[in-house]
Formats: structure tokens, sequence, C-alpha cells
């Protein structure tokens, strides 16, 4: 069971907190709960949440968990979920040292969750939201069966990455509005011509190729209000939830898994932010406040752990870490803008400190108005990059292994943000839910260089085609070749196109 | 205490299990399993479980490191083989299959359920065999098992009470009254015994094919035996013109070549089982492989005898696999057939190739003896 902070640790809690609302962090009221190690397990394979709706993924999870901290691999030292209050966990088993460095860490998790723009949409209610998901699911499995309800929980999953992770940021204008509104037809105006009242003038004022340009334009205008989607849909879910033929249970039931797709997508959006902060503030609060000096090797031994880089891939929490510094670094000393910018000078570059002192002031507005994309776009450079020894590698076909391929900046930065676009996820919308004037589901995979993988793709086209109940495509290109997937219920094809 | 995420759990594990059952007749040709066994689990790859999604394939998508290194080097820390995606093996582990642990006795359940295998009922289950299991301590019994910890604590506990403990010259004699012995109980257990007996014919015509059948084909009977009979023996004969007994190892390896002469197997076989199998206390399983190209007439002839007044009451029953070669004629089936075919003791199967190994332990586990 879940147990209280002791009072010595609470007494930490108090301090630790204060340390960094004197620093400046804005956060949630935060609870910690000790956990012995199944128990963090548990709550690590439930994502962090303490009730998830009963899946058999948690299980699988939940036995790779055990098993690798069985075997010394890994072992879990916080968890901390986006809601107000605030929650966390910390393992009972810890030492003192580490329980202080996670709940510092923990603190720049909590203000970051506050403050990013990316998480203002998120229900800050979703422990409570969750448990009732998961009571949800429980009465549908009681009166459905489990193997119906968990089947369809399989099918939906399958596609939980299908949604537009942007809608929450977006504000569209709303067009129907102006649709209901009846006035007799005016060629003239919809064509968008010009007013004249001299007719000779008519040739000059709206020449032929612009009227027949216009024509064509309505006509265009004309055809798209009768496709469906009217404009490509990159919320697949929610493109199913309402169009897809439904019971009414499982359109409640896609509608909460996208719900929570939904919410956990800003954590996805922000990883390196967000753990660089939290690492920021856990060194920072760390070495000028909560430690004792009897702590500096554990810490140190932790911390190195921590931020440790890999040739393999990159460490968010290393890489957000010291962005954050440089940034904090560069604006301290006035190097940005212009001026900055154009020096090709390298003494003086080396030299540059108009001690502006603003970096401080610069990381908050940092963490609060970018996103990873954005966040590396904007902050990584050619002398970052250098610093740190990034370098970007590929599989070598000839040689079957992998390779250092390149350690070109413009190279490793598009890497980088490639993989951060969408997640790394494809991206991938609905162009089509009448194809072939058959009601049958048209996708698209936006192509930008990498394949999908054919395996996992035919299986999620029989997942999709068994909630849309009709045929189901997908465009998308291998090896250069633009191609279709479709699956009709029986069997795969694949054709050119 | 009992976590919610048991139900989870459980229920990953029963889909677990269901698509090993699903894949067992998959798993049964394929030799790859018996390579993976450990003491008493054994690693089975399972296909794909995860949750499907539109995901980039790997070998074209790259990444991104930090560290030493050329461009050109080969990338430090990868798989050896350089296949999947490096560093990422270990937070997507269900990549490309997951690979579970599954003991040797839930394995060979999932076998008889597949193949409905009905459960073997031993003979001779009056023996027993005696454990000792310490179980406390006493205040008496032979000093061979005096308990010092326990003694000197008594003493302890005896010279505080009698207020002659000096904490500062912590002395401390035990007396007689003080000595305290292990005490044990011998536990019996009925139990059966049983013993297969491998023979096979490593003749010139039997090729490494034949003889990859015959390695798993007795790998999964083993298994099968093995989950009814605790302790189950196997002993290995390898004949061509001449029979001799072998380690495991050397049974499956070898390849002799000459001719063949079944009954000396068979009359070996016999030997053994007079020797050091009591018929009223064993369940006795011979198995004997072969492409069934025996040397002569007469020696079938001696064969049947022999099985008919020798080896058949002695056994359980004896099984009889031929394996199809391109050198053997497959006479000896027939033979048997003929001679014996009605006796309800001997089950014969033919092994044609890799995907017959499954019908097969069907036709020779089938009959629950």
């Amino acid at each position: 069971m879940p147990r209280k902070l002791p009072p010595e640790m609470l007494d930490m809690q108090r301090q630790i907190e204060a340390y960094a609302r004197a620093a400046g962090l804005d956060m949630f009221d935060c609870y910690y709960e000790m956990l012995d190690f199944d128990e963090i397990n548990m709550v690590a394979s439930y994502m962090g949440f303490p009730v998830r709706y009963p899946h058999w993924k948690w299980g699988m999870e939940y036995e790779r968990m055990s098993r690798s901290y069985e075997y010394g691999l890994h072992k879990i030292y916080e968890m901390v979920i986006n809601n107000d209050p605030c929650y966390a966990y910390l393992l009972e088993s810890n030492a003192m040292t580490d329980q202080k460095m996670v709940m510092c860490h923990v603190c720049g998790h909590n203000d970051f969750f506050k403050n990013n723009f990316t998480f203002q949409h998120t229900n800050r209610k979703m422990i409570d939201e969750m448990a009732n998901h998961a009571t949800r699911i429980r009465r549908y499995i009681d009166w459905y069966g489990v193997e119906v309800v968990e089947t369809f929980v399989d099918r939906c999953l399958s596609i939980d990455n299908l949604i537009d992770f942007n809608s929450p940021y977006i504000k569209r204008k709303r067009k129907e509005e102006d649709r209901g509104t009846t006035q007799p037809p005016d060629k003239k105006r919809d064509l968008g011509l010009l007013p004249t009242s001299r007719e000779y003038m008519e040739r000059y004022i709206n020449p032929d190729d612009f009227v027949a340009a216009q024509k064509k334009r309505l006509e265009d205008e004309a055809k798209k209000q009768k496709r469906f989607p009217v404009e490509p849909e990159r919320d697949v879910m929610g493109f199913l939830m309402s169009h897809a033929p439904l019971e009414p249970w499982q359109v409640d039931v896609l509608d909460m898994l996208r719900e929570e797709a939904y919410y956990f997508a800003p954590q996805g959006m922000t990883k390196i932010m967000n753990e660089g902060w939290a690492s920021y503030w856990h060194a920072k609060l760390m070495t000028e406040k909560a430690m004792d000096s009897s702590e500096v090797i554990d810490f140190a031994d932790k911390h190195s752990g921590v931020t440790a880089t890999s040739p393999q891939n990159i460490n968010p929490y290393k890489l957000g870490l010291e962005l954050y510094r440089d940034i904090e670094d560069r604006w301290n000393k006035g190097r940005f803008g212009k001026e900055w910018n154009e020096c090709d000078d390298m003494a003086e570059r080396r030299r540059w400190d108009k001690q502006l002192g603003l970096g401080r002031d610069k990381i908050f507005q940092v963490r609060q108005i970018y996103s990873d994309v954005t966040f590396i776009d904007e902050f990584f450079t050619i002398d970052f990059c250098r610093e740190h020894g990034f370098f970007s590698y590929e599989y070598d076909r000839k040689r079957k292994q992998w390779i250092i391929d390149s350690r070109d900046f413009d190279t490793i930065k598009t890497k980088i943000l490639q993989q951060l676009t969408n997640f790394g996820h494809p991206v991938i919308r609905v162009i089509d839910g009448n194809y072939e004037n058959r009601a049958e589901l048209l996708l698209e995979h936006t192509h930008d260089g990498v394949d999908l993988d054919a395996g996992y793709a035919q299986d999620t086209l029989r997942n999709l085609h068994a909630i849309w109940s009709r045929s189901v495509h997908i465009l998308t290109a291998q090896d250069q070749r633009r191609l279709m997937l479709s699956f009709d219920g029986s069997g795969f094809h694949e054709r050119s196109v | 205490m009992s976590l919610r995420i048991q139900n989870d759990h459980a229920r990953f594990k029963d889909i677990v299990r269901g698509k090993i059952k699903q894949n067992l007749k998959h798993y049964i040709k394929k030799g790859e399993l018996i390579g993976k066994q450990g003491k008493d689990k054994i690693t089975i790859p399972v296909p794909r479980i995860d949750l499907p999604q539109f995901r980039f394939g790997d070998k074209s998508k790259g990444g991104v490191g930090q560290g030493e290194g050329e461009p050109g080097d080969p990338l430090p820390g990868q798989p050896q083989d350089g296949q999947g995606q490096p560093g990422q093996a270990g937070q997507e582990a269900g990549d490309h299959g997951l690979e579970v642990d599954v003991t040797m006795d839930d394995l060979a359940d999932m076998l008889g359920e597949e193949l409905e295998l009905p459960r073997i009922e031993p003979k001779g289950s009056k023996l027993v065999t005696n454990r000792i299991k310490y179980t406390g301590v006493n205040t008496v019994g032979p000093e061979s098992l005096r308990h010092f910890k326990r003694t000197y604590k008594q003493a302890l506990r005896r010279q505080i009470a009698m207020g002659n403990y000096d904490p500062n010259n912590p002395v401390i004699v035990p007396i007689r009254d003080d000595r305290r012995y292990r005490t044990w109980k011998v536990e019996t257990k009925p139990q059966a015994n049983a013993v297969i007996i491998y023979m096979m014919d490593v003749s010139g015509s039997m090729g490494e094919e034949q003889k990859e059948i015959v390695r798993i084909e007795s790998f999964w009977l083993d298994a099968w035996l093995r989950r009814n009979y605790d302790g189950l023996e196997s002993r290995y004969l390898i004949h061509d013109a001449v029979a001799k007994e072998v380690d495991k190892d050397t049974f499956f390896h070898t390849r002799e070549s000459g001719g063949t002469m079944i009954s000396s197997a068979y009359r070996l076989c016999a030997d053994i089982v007079d020797a050091e199998y009591p018929v009223a206390d064993w369940n006795i399983y011979p198995f004997h492989f072969s492409d069934g190209d025996n040397w002569s007439i007469d020696d079938t002839r001696l064969c049947i005898s022999l099985l008919r007044d020798r080896l058949l009451p002695a056994s359980n029953q004896f099984s009889y696999g031929q394996v199809e070669s391109p050198y053997g004629s497959g006479q000896f089936i027939k033979d048997l057939g003929e001679n014996l075919g009605r006796h309800e003791k001997v089950v014969l199967s033919e092994v044609k190739d890799k995907d017959g190994i499954y019908q097969s332990i069907k036709d020779f586990l089938s009959a629950g003896r």
C-alpha cells in the first residue's frame, strides 16, 4: 500500500519546495507517496496512474519492468503525474540523498507541467478521469464480456498514435456558419470579379483568363465540398469515432482512449525540454541549497548516471540540461542577436561578454513557450553541436552494421528534428471516407524519406478494417515506389500508383 | 498482498500461453527450441504480441548519438550481427517478438493439451523414496547434530536468568540442559520410476536430416514423459551391425556407417532391462528409430522373436519410428506390422519429414500407457 511520507521527509519536501519557490519555480501542490519496488513497477506500468482500465498491455510492461529490475538492469527513481495537485512517487529503498535529488527533480517537472504552453489544455484532474475510464471499461466488460471489449480496446490502441497532436493549440475559424445563409446566387460576386458599370471596360478589368481561372477555382471548391472529409483529417481516431459504424459503447471506449492519447501527447512533445528542465533544477537546487557535504559523492554518482551520453541515442536529460545551460550562458553574456550572429572573428566570439545577466529570465521564458521541435530548432546551434560531439548514424547495408554517418551540423539537426516531428510517428491522414464511392477508407502517409514498417502496417490495416468494417487503404511509398496497401477483410493487396 | 496489476499480468500470461499453443506445431518441427533449453526453463520466441501501429521501418531510420569516432566507423556498442535498431533494443523489447520463459512442465502440458494426449497411468508406484527433512530442535539427540547457536542462546538466557552473566566479561558456558539438537523426520513419497531407452540406427543410410528428426522427436517425447514421471532416466543405444550404449551427445552426433542388424540393438536393450530395471518397479519405454533397412530377413525374424519374448513383456510400450531416407527400403516397418501389428504394446509410426514429427508424437503418446 502507498504510504504517506515520514515526518523527516515531509520536512525535507517543505524545505526543498521553499528553495525551489525562492528560485522562481511556480508549482502545483505536490503529494509524495512511498512505494516498494513491486508497487512502483505497477504504477510505472500504468504510466504513473494508480488506476487504469484492465488490459494485458500493462501486464506485459509489468513483466518487463519486474524482470529488468530483478536483473538489476534498471531502477525507477521517480515518477510524477501531470495533475493538480501533482502526485509523485518515491521508491522506498532509495537512499536519502536519492530521495532528496528526486524531490528537486520533481519540482522541475511540476513547474514545467504548470507553465509550459503544451500542457495548458490537459485535464488537471486526470487521476480521477483515468479512474472513471477504468470504471466504465470494467462495466462494459461486465456487460459484453472480456474478449469482446479487450479486442476492441486492442484495435483502438493500435491507432492511438493517429491523432492530431497540434489540434488543441489551433483555433480554427468556423466556416460552417455562413454555409447556412441562403442568398440568391450572384455569379459575379461568387467568381470574385471586380465590379464595373462600363461594359466596354469589362474585358480589361476582368480579363478572360482571369475569369476562367476563377471559374476553375470555384469548380474545385465545389468538388472539394463534396469530398468527405472536406479537408484531409489527421485525427483519424476522431474521424472514426464520428463516422465508423460503431455501437454506442464502442464510441465511448474510442472516445476515452482518444482523450488519454491527447492527454499524454504533450509529454511526448516536450520530452527533452521537460527532462532537461527537471535535471537543470535538481542539479541547481542540490548543489546550491539542499545537499550537505556528506552527500556530494552519492549525488555526483547519480547525476552522472542520469546525464550519461550514449553513442546510440540522445539522452533527453543530458541534451535538455545542456541546452538550458547554454541558453542561460548565452543570454547572460549577450551572445545572441544580429551582432553576435554576424561576428565571425573567433577570438572575439570567445571573449564575448556583454554582462547582460538575462540568462535566468530567458530560460524561464523558454520553458513556457517552446516545445521540443521549436526548442531544438532555435537553440541547437552549430557551436553547441560541435562542443557536445554529436554525430548521425545510418545502417550500412553492405557492411551489415550501423556506422557513424556524418558529423555535419545540418545533417544532425535535420535528423533530430525529424525524430521529434510528430514524435517520430509517421504523419497519416484520412483523405477519403468514401473511396471509390464504396464507403471505403483511404489514408495517406505523408512520406518524408522513411518507409513504414510493412509488417506493422498490415496488422494495423487489419485493425482499422475491423473498426471501419469496409475496405481500408493507405497510400505510402516503399523503396522509392509509390504504392497503395489495402486490406479488404480477407487479404492484403499492394499496387503501385 | 495482491497488486491490482496481477489481473493484467495474469491476462498477459494467458495470452502468451495461447500464442505458444497456437504455434506449437510450428515449434515442434523447428529444432531451435532444443538449443535454448536451460535447466528447467526454456526460452521461446513468441511472435509479436504488442499492439501494431503505423510506424517507421528500422533500417532506413538511423539516428543521432554522442561520442568519439569518425564518419565511417562502426557505431560503438551495436549488436554483433548488426540487426535491429541499436540503443532502442532495451526500450522496445517487444520490437520483434518477445522471448518468454516457459518451464518444461508447462510446455509439456501444452503439448499434451494440443495433441490431446491422455495422462499416463504409471505402474509400480509402490516404490517409495525417503527424504530426511530437519524439522525442529529438541533437547536430546546425537552430538553430531548439536545446534551450536541455539545451545549458546539457551545458555545465555539461563545465565541471565540466574544472574551470573557479566556483559563486561561475556563468558557463556553451556551445561548439559542447554544443549539443543536438530530433529528430523523421514518423508516418504511414492514414486514411479521410468526409463526411456532410445535406440537409433546409425548405419550409412541415416543422414543428418534423419538424425535431426530423431533428435527433435526425442526431445518432445522426453518432455512429455518427464512431465508424467519424476526422475525419468534416459539411456541411449546406437547400432549399425553391432549395438553399443553411448551418452546423449554421441547419440545425436555420431555418424557410423556399415550394415544394419537391428537385432543387436534389441538384444542389448533387453539385456539392460533385465539387468537394471526390474519389470515390477519400472515403466520402460523403448523407442527405436531407423530408416527400416535391415540386413536380412533372418535378422528381422530374430528381432521379432526378441521383441515378443523379451522386450514387449517388460515394456509399457514399444515404439518404432521409421524415418524416411532416400537409401532405405523401409521394409522393416511392414515386417513389424505383419507380425506384431496387433500387439497392444507396439506402436509404429512413419515420419516422412519434419512436418511429420507432430503426427508421429501423437501416434506414440496417444495410447497413454
